[in-house]
């Protein structure tokens, strides 16, 4: 197991090496610069002198090969660059992002967890009952709902009508902050999840090895608890895993509609001003949360299925 | 005379279609099991061989549902037991053997603790005693190692070696009866006859009653006493098994004996074409009509 650990964990560095150097190239041929980009309002013309002096300070004009090698010797040091519009480091500015995007994401999923995983297996133990049909069409409405949308009507009950939340904004960091925006983000997850579990537990107990269970002269609780969880957790722990790591990238409409300080945001508004480091230093940072997130799950496996060692 | 063990009159068994129809699979099924006697059921496939035994476990699932008959063990009516005295009875004086070791067994759990959750359910042993318990039962199935092997998975494990598993958790509360659905078919013939050695002999030495499904009447004629054979939903023959083989009464045992190749049956000029059991069926839907059921009493007379 410790092995099958360290080789997991070390296989994330290549990954990451590959991921800049990808997010470097793809940077370097995007249209258009940072110094034309900050004087177009559409209307006059970029001073050449200007933007000729903004190359300068940035290093922009020196040829790519050079640039390329600047960046990769400064991330080898965990130095992102600074960036073009702040001037401040980009690792300070992602700092500060960070974990507020965390808690949102975190905060998301368990709610989902919570909700989801327990309706999901009801759900399927009782397959046609009034709660199947109900949890059911409840995925689906969450699942094909806009989430701009949802959380406009959250926000307008329970932050305008009822008064009983913040409507937006990361305040002083406190829980109250974080459940409409965590909760709106959730909605997704938690439907997914809900059905992933139906169909993982209904899966497993089609399988002969529940009828040897039920041969045995074992209760249903029994059944479920001895032989249908475990195995129905491997569909389960695929899917948060895959829902995890897309959580930061989807909570980019959310993050705007709550004024939430998150990553997300950084990374729209820092494209939108073509801050190449800061962009490049977000993707970094949500590839390897990615890819974190990737393992933990990959460990899991193998914690809970003895076959996945092996290989 | 001794009562019978499993005694399984006219049982009715169907697919509830709808509310009201009833397709019927088994029309009127009766056998009887002695306690140590080892019964056969051989049949076609869909000829209703594994829905019975399903029935008897207890197991079948919607929409199978039986609709007539009885099913008395030691004299108790299984079909009217409540759910809880029914799961005391199922594993612990019935147990089964299934067709399929390789997905029998839970992948994620060591095959200790699977023999081991017979001994904490029905005997309400600890999990040490029961983990030390399933160890023997391993050994007693003749599997090598059984110490280590307990801990293996049963992706571990051979096919074989699954079956003896198999084996170890059905006999493990020591039943009256054990039902065994074609445990053999998914095995290689060395193998097979290895795991109906065990079975056979484990059997004998405990005095378990075996009832044996399977479509292998070379299977059935090493192991059971008596046969019955299954056909379209019902019980068309049954007789001894060395009397079955020697003189078939019913038209299609006649059928199934003559599409079983024998070493050496080849004729003087050449090959000898296997009987199909169609050309000597004039008409299928009459064949159930005509039943040829020995007599328990008059055989046993006969015998010394």
């Amino acid at each position: 197991m410790l092995r099958f650990t360290l080789r997991r964990v070390l296989q994330i560095i290549p990954t990451v090496v590959v991921v800049a150097l990808l997010i470097f190239v793809i940077f370097s041929v995007v249209p258009g610069t940072f110094a034309a980009s900050l004087f177009a309002d559409g209307r006059r013309a970029a001073d050449p002198q200007m933007i000729a002096r903004l190359n300068e300070e940035f290093g922009l004009n020196k040829p790519l090969m050079e640039r390329f090698v600047t960046y990769v010797t400064d991330l080898a040091q965990f130095d992102l660059g600074t960036s073009f519009r702040t001037r401040q480091p980009v690792i300070d500015l992602i700092n500060d992002r960070m974990w507020a995007s965390l808690q949102l994401a975190i905060a998301a999923m368990v709610f989902a967890l919570v909700i989801s995983v327990p309706l999901g297996f009801v759900a399927a133990l009782r397959p046609g009952s009034v709660l199947d049909t109900v949890t059911m069409i409840g995925a689906v409405s969450g699942l094909s709902m806009p989430q701009f949308w949802l959380g406009l009507l959250m926000m307008y009950l329970f932050a305008l009508q009822l008064n009983w939340l913040p409507s937006f904004g990361y305040g002083d960091g406190s829980f109250r902050n974080l459940i409409l925006p965590a909760v709106t983000l959730g909605v997704t997850p938690l439907a997914l999840l809900a059905r992933t579990t139906r169909a993982g537990v209904l899966d497993v107990l089609n399988a002969d090895f529940i009828r040897t269970a039920h041969s045995k002269g074992m209760s249903e609780a029994k059944v479920v608890r001895w032989h249908v969880a475990r195995n129905a957790l491997v569909l389960i722990v695929t899917t948060v895993g895959l829902q995890f790591g897309s959580l930061i990238g989807q909570a980019v409409v959310i993050e705007k509609l709550f004024a939430w300080p998150g990553i997300g945001s950084l990374l729209v508004d820092s494209v939108a001003s073509r801050d190449i480091p800061v962009v490049q230093g977000t993707i970094l940072v949500i590839v390897l949360w990615f890819l974190v997130i990737n393992t933990a799950v990959d460990l899991i496996y193998a914690a809970i299925d003895p076959r996945i060692k092996q290989e | 005379m001794t009562a019978p063990l499993l005694d399984i009159s006219e049982l009715h068994l169907g697919v509830a279609v709808g509310r009201s129809v009833n397709r019927p699979l088994l029309k009127g099924v009766s056998f009887q099991i002695m306690p140590g006697e080892a019964y056969g059921l051989v049949g076609e496939s869909g000829s209703g061989k594994s829905v019975t035994t399903l029935a008897v476990m207890g197991l079948l699932k919607k929409p199978l549902a039986v609709s007539g008959g009885e099913i008395l063990f030691k004299g108790q009516n299984l079909l009217e037991l409540p759910k809880r005295e029914m799961r005391r009875l199922r594993g612990n004086r019935i147990a089964m053997i299934f067709q399929e070791p390789m997905t029998a067994l839970n992948p994620l759990s060591t095959i200790g603790r699977q023999i081991a959750e017979m001994f904490v359910l029905h005997q309400g042993k600890s999990w040490d005693e029961a983990q030390k318990l399933a160890v023997e039962a391993l050994a007693s199935v003749r599997v090598p190692n059984p110490d280590r092997r307990a801990r293996n998975y049963p992706h571990q494990m051979s096919g074989g070696l699954r079956q003896r598993v198999m084996i170890a958790m059905a006999l493990a509360c020591n039943p009256d009866l054990l039902i065994a659905d074609e445990p053999t078919t998914a095995l290689d013939v060395t193998v097979q006859a290895e795991v109906l050695r065990l079975i056979k002999e484990l059997c004998a030495e405990r005095g378990t009653a075996v009832l044996f499904i399977s479509h292998d009447l070379g299977v059935i004629a090493s192991i059971c006493q008596r046969v019955g054979v299954m056909y379209a939903g019902c019980l068309v023959e049954e007789n001894e098994t060395s009397a079955l083989f020697a003189t078939p009464r019913h038209e299609y045992t006649r059928g199934l004996l003559g599409a079983l190749p024998r070493f050496g049956s080849r004729s003087l000029h050449g090959r000898k074409r296997l009987v199909d059991i169609d050309s000597i069926i004039a008409d299928r839907s009459k064949l159930t009509e005509t039943r040829f059921i020995a007599s328990r009493s008059a055989e046993e007379g006969g015998q010394p």
